[in-house]
């Protein structure tokens, strides 16, 4: 049906180290692909926010603004722009080239976990540990968001955009799809703590990570569990879940240092990727190619689907 | 003069009181004439001239002129400058005094003739047409008049024109055609008319073809021409009618000389009888005969002096008015309402006059008043016994005779809703029947452990040595509850309070009335300190000094309140702080439980006087909680609301707004009003005090707990608590212990029913899981693991009551099939076993009943070994039961499994299946529930010795726990993970 059927051949599973990267900027607490996957956003616990080459591994920029550590980052579709967030309650619009803060909006209570562009970065959503979402403009030099979106009753731990569509998580144990078209908001019980959702690409499944150590794939529209992913470990802390290219796989991080893999129709536990000894905190998915960066503590690793002939070259 | 000594106060005077003459002082001499001065207003002299000046100074001292004398001030003789011709006017020539206000040119501001309007005065013109005619010069219309006077209009009149109003219109409301026609009698008159009678006359000519649905401004009144007599005339002559007389009028023959004031003026507008027989052009005897003539009329006018009255009044006027009233128009027709009420005024609009008299009511006197009667009533205070010290309620008792004890008794109003359920039969209602639900595990275990604390407490206060004693002590605790019960819509004070003192300490016996209500009500089975409001917030302190005042009050502490409070305080201070708290454990005492069961907890925190609150509520987080446990995602866990995006969100989306038309952002609000309770901070009155009584000395049945409500995740004494046997009220768990104590007293043998507890937990939590397996396994599971879950159930509410005896066996057995609620609504059922049916509770002795109950209950679920006829009708029921609960776990809750697709549930089809072949599974089931029955019935035994060895009953559920928990919690894990793994390898 909604699935995309299995291809032929096997699909490729990121699961050849290609390199290691040390940020060098504390913990790193969140790692990003930009929009086209060729380059590698990291936030620090330094308050740093730094751009990488995801082909070398070499330091592009680095952006200081933040006054605290800094929790997720996105990146416009235009490469011009980026948006972070951080624990001193500011979600910061950056140049990517000058690496001058555009914009510095303050408003969040607490904490901002989780930030995102909608798909022409024209609105910045933030969540924050206040239990709100607010939209923020950036073509308008209003300081105050557009719109606040406070339905929740927890922490917002995760948010996503798609055309039309917001999917937030939240620590109340509920995922709540804001349907901007039809006028809709959509709420799913969980019950326990979401730590990351996200959208299929074909946007017609919505993948949740909670608190009991489960990923679940509900179909969007119905809100019909269609399947449920567990085996890792997820007991404390907010950490990511994501799908694969292809939507083949599931992936999520695990506090027992590995990244496993689901089949997305089995449901079996596909490849258990050892990433090291300590919480696979976050990771992201290459938008085209069968690529992975996770993050460990201080360093972030590139795994991709056979030992790269590039990284050999270089070396 | 004026000055007298006696006359000052009698005599008032006027002007300046002339200065007392004294005698020496020589007489003025008068000033002479020629020596008297007079000055104008600007001090300068005045002369007086003779009379012949005119009194006044005529020119520069008395010449004329200037100084200079007549040379002209203007004059300039120069060759260069010829004197200018000056401009003179009228003013140089006139003095100062000329131009005062009462000088021959006035210069105030006064309207001039160019602001006034330009039109003609109608009304002035006919009322001098009027004068005109009686006037000695016939056909004089007031020209000359006319041509000197100013055309000037009042502001009444302009304002009237303002307002819509022309010039030979009448005033007033417009008229229908009708009324106007038949007013006047107008004859049509063709050819050109005569001047006075020319502006009526076109107007009445037009009205012949008005539409019905146009209305007419009323015709003008013409004021009465009050015109002075004048003339030499007679009385109410008026001369020949020039128009008469000189237009061929004459041709009547009769030339009316008199006429009333009346009629004359309708003679002049209406009337035109002088106009009837005109014919066109104009003839007369002075013309001679015309070419259009006749011949053979007589030219030569003969006049008759028979044309002429020669008397006032010939004719009766006929409208019986003599004397001036009103208007023609309005006498003509006296008899027609509606002219009355045109004279009498304007009717308001949508009213009109009443075409009959109304019937004049006939009124009948009031009826006699006896004799004693006295236009005062007294109004009697009722008064409860238990709000007012015994003193004064005797004292009240014997000056009226009557208490108010007895009243609510016959009040239905007096009872609250449960008590009419009850009465009526209904089925209590439904969800957490107290407050004491809604707690979270751990505090109800500290609740507990503070009631046991009490509890035992008062057990080591009570000696009582001989089992005998403690019978008879059963028996008048039968009895006590017996007449509580039986009284429980009354205030139960004096019983509990002479329970209550015989076994806790000696109570003071001045404690207040106020402080014995709050203790009433705070020990009854709903009490429950965690969950209360804190009226006392801002103040930590005081906080926890009420809360352990209430805590003191709900052990049932007499002298609650002087030991909880601060013995550091003032005297005055802690007086005050009593008096706060009596009142607000009065005012924040439990509600009862059906009140109880209305309400949720909340989800916000409010702290505004009216809060916005979002019109769509997701609802209850317990059936998701369930429909999550059992994977069921979709529509159970799915909620949909209304939510308005931001306009400009939506344009940055590139969305086109959903809502184009509304202005809300965001969920739909609501505004509500929220109410604090300081709102309501008074003094309880008496009547909210005996309603709040029943609530306290509610039987226990109705504070008990559904299991299913019971949180899943918590530390393993909560977990096995059982509710339902929890004392909630003193009586009741002075009744339970005597009970279970005598009880203790005859059976020796064990009963280790918590053994068995566990599991049945695990059966429930994982039924659905269970199910879910393939029969093979759940054959096996079935023998293993899942313990007929109903029956262990009841057997844990029966586990800390008394054992059924033998000889009562056969009894139950047949009582139990009226009891046993029908297996379609498990959770009911389970419910129930712990509620005694309604009419159980209406009944007089509802602790007999329930014992009876729970007896049967233990025999349900254990059936003796002896009785083989009673084995089979007990696991009959039983299997029926578990089977239900297998199924409908959630039942009435969930909808039917139909709806899930199937290919999500492959289980599904099992348990359709299943329900295909539901008499061979039922059969099937019974002949395994009766092996297990069986297989049951050794371990049952051992956990009744078990379990009877703890001899009080509220250890026993603790201790046995204690003891068997650790075993079967870990038990219970490892069958888990065996479940759990079991499935990943599906």
């Amino acid at each position: 049906m909604a699935f995309p059927q299995p291809r032929p051949q096997v699909p490729q599973l990121p699961q050849h180290l290609l390199r290691t990267i040390e940020c060098q900027q504390g913990a790193v607490r969140a790692v990003r692909f930009n929009a086209d996957g060729n380059y590698v956003l990291t936030c620090g616990s330094d308050k740093s926010l730094k751009l990488w080459s995801a082909s070398r591994g070499t330091l592009l920029k680095t952006y200081t603004g933040h006054g605290y550590e800094v929790l997720d980052v996105d990146s416009s579709f235009d490469n011009s722009q980026l948006c972070s967030c951080s624990s001193d309650k500011t979600v910061i619009l950056w140049d990517v080239a000058s690496g001058q803060v555009t914009r510095k909006l303050r408003g969040h209570a607490g904490k901002v976990n989780c930030v995102q562009f909608n798909e022409e970065a024209t609105v910045m959503l933030s969540g924050s540990i206040d239990g709100t979402v607010r939209c923020w403009d950036t073509r308008s030099r209003r300081y105050e968001p557009i719109q606040i979106l406070d339905e929740a009753q927890d922490g917002i731990s995760s948010l996503k955009v798609s055309e039309h569509e917001l999917l937030i998580g939240s620590v109340d144990g509920r995922v709540r799809r804001y349907d901007l078209r039809m006028g809709q908001l959509h709420v799913d019980f969980i019950g326990s703590p979401i730590t990351c959702v996200c959208f299929s690409r074909d946007g017609q499944c919505t993948l949740s990570s909670s608190l009991d150590s489960t990923v679940r794939l509900l179909d969007k529209s119905s809100g019909e569990m269609l399947g449920e992913y567990s085996g890792h470990v997820n007991k404390g802390y907010k950490l990511d879940c994501c799908l694969s290219d292809k939507d083949t796989h599931v992936l999520s991080c695990s506090e027992d240092g590995h990244v496993y893999f689901w089949d997305l129709v089995e449901v079996s536990l596909t490849l258990k990727l050892p990433v090291g000894k300590a919480v696979v905190q976050s990771l992201s998915f290459h938008p085209t190619e069968p690529r992975l960066l996770t993050s460990m503590e201080g360093h972030v690793q590139v795994w991709g689907a056979e030992p790269e002939t590039a990284a050999v070259e270089d070396s | 003069m004026a000055s007298d000594e006696d006359s000052d106060e009698d005599f008032v005077t006027y002007g300046t009181p002339l200065e007392p003459l004294e005698e020496d002082e020589p007489v003025r001499k008068p000033v002479p004439v020629h020596e008297q001065t007079v000055k104008d207003e600007k001090g300068r002299y005045k002369r007086f001239h003779g009379a012949f000046t005119g009194g006044f100074s005529a020119g520069y001292f008395n010449t004329v002129g200037s100084q200079e004398g007549w040379t002209p001030s203007t004059f300039v003789s120069s060759r260069q400058q010829k004197a200018e011709k000056p401009n003179i006017r009228p003013e140089d020539f006139m003095d100062e005094e000329d131009f005062s206000e009462h000088g021959i040119a006035p210069r105030e501001i006064v309207p001039t003739d160019d602001f006034a309007s330009g039109k003609k005065d109608q009304l002035k013109d006919k009322a001098r047409a009027v004068s005109s005619l009686a006037a000695l010069i016939p056909g004089d219309t007031g020209l000359l008049e006319e041509l000197i006077a100013p055309a000037r209009s009042s502001i009444g009149v302009e304002l009237l024109r303002k307002m819509g109003w022309k010039d030979g219109q009448g005033v007033g409301p417009r008229l229908k055609r009708k009324q106007r026609k038949q007013n006047d009698d107008a004859v049509k008159v063709y050819g050109c008319a005569f001047p006075p009678n020319g502006s009526e006359e076109s107007e009445e000519d037009e009205d012949e073809f008005a539409p019905e649905n146009v209305s007419f401004a009323p015709k003008d009144v013409v004021p009465v021409d009050f015109t002075p007599k004048v003339d030499s005339h007679g009385l109410g002559y008026r001369g020949l009618n020039p128009l008469q007389a000189l237009g061929g009028g004459s041709e009547t023959g009769h030339i009316n000389l008199f006429t009333l004031q009346s009629d004359r003026t309708t003679s002049l507008f209406g009337d035109r009888n002088s106009g009837q027989q005109r014919r066109g052009g104009i003839g007369g005897q002075a013309f001679g005969v015309g070419a259009m003539e006749e011949e053979d009329t007589d030219i030569y006018h003969k006049d008759s002096m028979s044309n002429y009255d020669n008397v006032l009044g010939g004719e009766e006027p006929g409208d019986g008015l003599y004397g001036w009233t009103a208007p023609q128009q309005y006498t003509r027709k006296k008899n027609d309402p509606k002219r009355d009420v045109a004279y009498l005024g304007r009717i308001l609009d949508g009213f009109t006059l009443a075409s009959q008299v109304t019937e004049i009511k006939t009124v009948y006197p009031p009826p006699d008043l006896p004799r004693d009667y006295r236009p005062v009533h007294y109004f009697r205070p009722v008064v409860d016994s238990s709000t007012v010290s015994p003193i004064v309620a005797q004292a009240l008792q014997a000056s009226r005779g009557r208490l108010s004890q007895d009243a609510p008794q016959q009040g239905r109003h007096s009872l609250d809703s449960s008590q009419r359920c009850d009465m009526l039969g209904e089925t209590p209602l439904q969800g957490p029947s107290s407050v004491f639900e809604l707690l979270g595990s751990k505090d109800r275990e500290r609740l507990n452990e503070i009631r046991r604390a009490a509890t035992e407490q008062n057990k080591s206060v009570e000696n009582l040595s001989s089992a005998v004693d403690r019978a008879a002590v059963v028996a008048s605790a039968k009895a006590a509850a017996l007449q509580a019960l039986s009284s429980r819509f009354q205030s139960i004070a004096p019983q509990l309070d002479s329970h209550t003192q015989s076994q806790t300490s000696p109570t003071k016996s001045q404690a207040s009335s106020e402080t014995q209500m709050a203790l009433k009500a705070w020990s009854g089975p709903t009490a429950d300190a965690s969950k209360t409001f804190k009226p006392f917030a801002e103040n930590p302190l005081k906080q926890a000094r009420y809360d352990l005042y209430i805590t003191k009050l709900k052990q049932g502490n007499k002298d609650a309140l002087e030991s909880s409070l601060d013995s550091s305080m003032t005297e005055w201070e802690r007086g005050r702080e009593r008096d706060e708290f009596v009142r607000a454990a009065l005012l924040y005492k439990p509600s009862n439980s059906s009140l109880s069961s209305r309400f949720t907890r909340s989800k916000h925190e409010d702290d505004t006087d009216s809060v916005d609150v979002t019109r769509d509520q997701e609802n209850d987080m317990d059936d998701k909680q369930a429909a999550v446990k059992m994977k069921m995602f979709g529509k159970l866990t799915r909620e949909t609301f209304e939510w308005h995006p931001d306009k400009l969100l939506c344009k940055r989306f590139n969305v086109p707004d959903p809502y184009p038309g509304s202005s809300t952002v965001g969920m739909p609000k609501v505004k509500r009003d929220k109410y604090s309770v300081f709102n309501f901070l008074t003094i309880t009155d008496s009547s909210q005090v005996s309603r709040g009584a029943p609530s306290a000395s509610k039987p226990p049945s109705s504070s008990s707990t559904l299991p299913h409500l019971t949180p899943e995740v918590s530390n393993k004494k909560s977990r096995w608590d059982i509710p339902g046997q929890e004392p909630k009220d003193p009586l009741s768990a002075f009744l339970s212990e005597t009970r279970s104590e005598v009880l203790a007293a005859k059976n020796q043998t064990d009963s280790p029913h918590a053994t068995a507890t566990p599991e049945v937990k695990v059966a429930q939590s994982d039924g659905k899981q269970t199910e879910q397996k393939t029969e093979e396994e759940e054959k096996e599971e079935d023998e293993e693991e899942v313990r007929p879950p109903m029956d262990l159930f009841k057997a844990i509410f029966a586990s800390s009551s008394d054992e059924k005896s033998s000889s009562s066996s056969e009894d139950d057995s047949e009582e139990e099939k009226e009891v046993a609620p029908p297996a379609s609504d498990p959770i009911q059922s389970s419910a129930e076993t712990l509620n005694p049916p309604v009419s159980a509770q209406s009944t007089p002795a509802p602790d007999i009943s329930r014992l009876t109950e729970l007896k049967h209950l233990t025999v349900q679920s254990m059936p003796s070994a002896e009785t083989t006829a009673q084995n089979t009708q007990s696991s009959h029921s039983a299997p029926a039961k578990s089977q239900g609960l297998d199924e409908e776990e959630f039942g009435p809750r969930l909808p039917p499994p139909g709806f899930i697709p199937s290919a999500c549930s492959p289980q599904l089809k099992k348990q359709k299946k299943k329900d295909k072949e539901k008499h061979k599974a039922k059969k099937h089931k019974k002949e395994k529930k009766k092996k297990k029955n069986k297989k049951h019935k050794h371990k049952g035994k051992q956990k009744k010795r078990v379990e009877e060895s703890n001899s009080s009953s509220d250890d026993t559920d603790s201790n046995s726990e204690d003891e068997n928990s650790v075993v079967s919690t870990s038990e219970l894990l490892q069958r888990l993970k065996n479940i759990r793994s079991k499935r990943e390898h599906i």
